[in-house]
């Protein structure tokens, strides 16, 4: 019995949430092996090649960010419905399920070459696999389709009999969207131009489309408990900012379609509506300072709000600006496939995804461990130092990847232009400033693990 | 926001705008996907070419190229490598056949795959399809 928790079974949500974390650590211990071999050629070659460090370390973001989503339902859902989880049983299975499953698939890459590892998980029978980001062999697909399935049946269940929120009906729906649209990592056509078109289904409208349901819900959550502003509000709100998501995103796929062998008309298509993408992420900005601004308490848990706020405003920059500044045909065409598309995806993904599911850890988990509303003192400061260091040091890794970009477009793309790698040594300089900003990021990293176990300096209270 | 601006019509926005744009991007795919043999190469989808493709996919050699610009930023673009490479695919077998199993000190290399001739032939004619695939004279020039 956890005094702290209003529903018992919201429990389930924290070995997600710890799950989450702990890949989190090695994704970023991999982003580092990759970030080294931008500029030792042979690091740890031929052991580790850097396309096995790049699937784990992307592979690995996926699957933390899924563990987080996932946690931040079981903890709101049955809050927000007013009811226990239909099964907790089945929650903690499918945990061990999806952890064994993400688990096996990292070992398989790192310990046999990929082609091998496609062969001895049956990929000719249905080839899924070596498509960026969908490299997983397709038995951890089918599975990841079942834990997908197991959860929304359990949210379902669990929605549907008890009160149902814009919360979480958004939240549903965003979860619905994201397990739809992953089947299509199931159709691998022959053609490569229609191979991309629809593979850009999954990872396009997932993360400009039905993940914003996933954020927007979350953080409309987490701002109605920290500040608590009305209900009413922040669900117009909410419902504009999904339906902008939708109205720019939807046709913003089209920004993918410029140079791979489809209808000129995304051209035009694809560059207008994708322009008006940052419009959803800052009207998130502008919710979360407007709720924290005209809050009517003020909630103890001070990391929370400062999360939430940094979500707000990273998730506009990253996804919205760095969105912005290639999103254009003509500018496209010069930046499409350089260091710039990299810039824009590390502060994106940490600025709209990584940052919302450390928000709702940050809130949930002093509920989850039974230690009240908030950490103690001490601990909210370690989190915030760490807050500092993961935030400054990605603006940093996203400026110096702009400028490894810029001069890559200068050097490569215009005139006769130089040879990819001899273009790469002249801009080694920045990729030596990133590998030093990771570095700052891991220890930022690092400070937020500890900053869970930093105990209050001041007597326990009765 | 204030009253004049209600919950209902909030939800009605994306309700109606949502269903709008799936629709019309259902449409514009139906579209695409009907005019793609105009531009896509599918003409040229021989056996081998599909086979090069699994090969492609099987080395995940996605994860250090590009291939029209898409995929990873640490070696280069591959889908105008048949042209670069003077519309060899003599060369392109070349290349991948040489590649030291233990790399090249201090320097990035491609890793040694041990393709058979069979699907060296098959990866070389995919990549050939591939840059002869019309895609709006992107990259702007031969580096790619």
């Amino acid at each position: 019995m956890i005094n702290t928790l209003k529903y018992q079974s919201q429990a389930v949500a924290k070995p997600y949430f710890i799950a989450a974390i702990g890949l989190f650590v090695g994704q970023v211990l991999f982003g580092l092996i990759m970030g080294l071999q931008y500029v030792w050629g042979d690091f740890l070659f031929p052991e580790i090649p850097f396309n096995v460090a790049r699937m784990v370390h992307t592979n690995l973001l996926i699957v933390w960010l899924l563990f987080g989503f996932m946690g931040a339902a079981y903890y709101l859902v049955p809050e927000e419905s007013q009811r226990e989880l239909h099964s907790p049983k089945l929650a903690i299975a499918l945990f061990w399920v999806f952890l064994a499953a993400g688990v096996l698939t990292i070992i398989g890459y790192l310990s046999v070459p990929y082609a091998t590892l496609a062969q001895i998980t049956g990929n000719e029978f249905l080839p899924t696999m070596g498509r960026e980001f969908l490299e997983q062999p397709t038995i951890t697909k089918i599975g990841i389709v079942i834990v997908a399935l197991g959860l929304l049946y359990n949210l379902a269940m669990t929605i549907l009999p008890g009160r149902k929120t814009v919360v979480n009906v958004v939240l549903m729906t965003g979860l619905i969207g994201l397990a739809v649209f992953f089947l299509f990592s199931f159709y691998n056509p022959d053609n490569l131009v229609k191979d991309k078109y629809f593979w850009w289904w999954v990872v396009h409208l997932w993360v400009e489309g039905v993940w914003e349901l996933i954020l927007g819900s979350i953080l409309a959550y987490v701002l109605i408990k920290t500040t608590g502003i009305d209900r009413e509000v922040v669900d117009k709100w909410l419902y504009v900012i999904i339906a902008m998501s939708f109205i720019t995103g939807i046709i913003g796929t089209g920004h993918h379609y410029f140079w791979i062998g489809t209808a000129e008309y995304w051209q035009p298509l694809g560059s207008i509506f994708s322009a008006l993408e940052p419009i959803p992420f800052f009207m998130m900005t502008l919710l979360a300072f407007g709720a924290v601004g005209k809050r009517k308490r003020d909630h103890p848990n001070k990391a929370t709000v400062l999360w939430a706020l940094g979500t707000g405003v990273m998730s506009f920059l990253g996804a919205g600006v760095w969105g912005f500044l290639h999103t254009l045909a003509p500018v496209n065409y010069f930046t499409h496939g350089t260091q710039i598309t990299a810039a824009h995806g590390h502060m994106a993904f940490y600025g709209a995804y990584v940052m919302i599911v450390i928000t709702i850890i940050s809130y949930a988990m002093p509920f989850l461990r039974g230690t009240g509303n908030a950490a103690n003192r001490r601990a909210q400061f370690t989190e915030m130092w760490s807050f500092w260091l993961m935030t400054i040091s990605m603006v940093f890794i996203t400026l110096f990847l702009t400028g490894a970009g810029i001069l890559q477009v200068w050097l490569q793309r215009f005139d006769d232009g130089q040879p990819f790698m001899v273009v790469q040594d002249k801009i080694a300089a920045f990729y030596w400033l990133r590998e030093a900003a990771g570095v700052v990021f891991l220890i930022g990293l690092i400070v937020y693990i500890i900053s869970f176990f930093v105990k209050s300096k001041e007597p326990a209270e009765a | 926001m204030s009253e004049i601006f209600s919950k209902s019509m909030a939800r009605n926005i994306y309700f109606g705008g949502s269903a709008f744009f799936i629709f019309l991007f259902l449409g514009l795919t139906w579209h695409t996907v009907k005019v793609l043999p105009e531009t896509d190469n599918s003409a040229a989808l021989t056996e081998e070419v599909i086979l090069g493709k699994k090969v492609w996919e099987d080395n995940n050699c996605i994860g250090c190229h590009t291939l029209l610009g898409e995929g990873a930023y640490f070696a280069p673009e591959l889908g105008n490598v048949y042209k670069r490479f003077g519309n060899s695919t003599e060369a392109i077998k070349g290349f991948i056949k040489s590649r030291p199993v233990n790399g090249i000190p201090g320097r990035r290399s491609m890793p040694q795959f041990n393709l058979s001739e069979e699907e060296l032939n098959a990866i070389a004619e995919f990549l050939k399809y591939s840059s002869e695939i019309d895609t709006s004279n992107w990259p702007p020039n031969i580096q790619g």
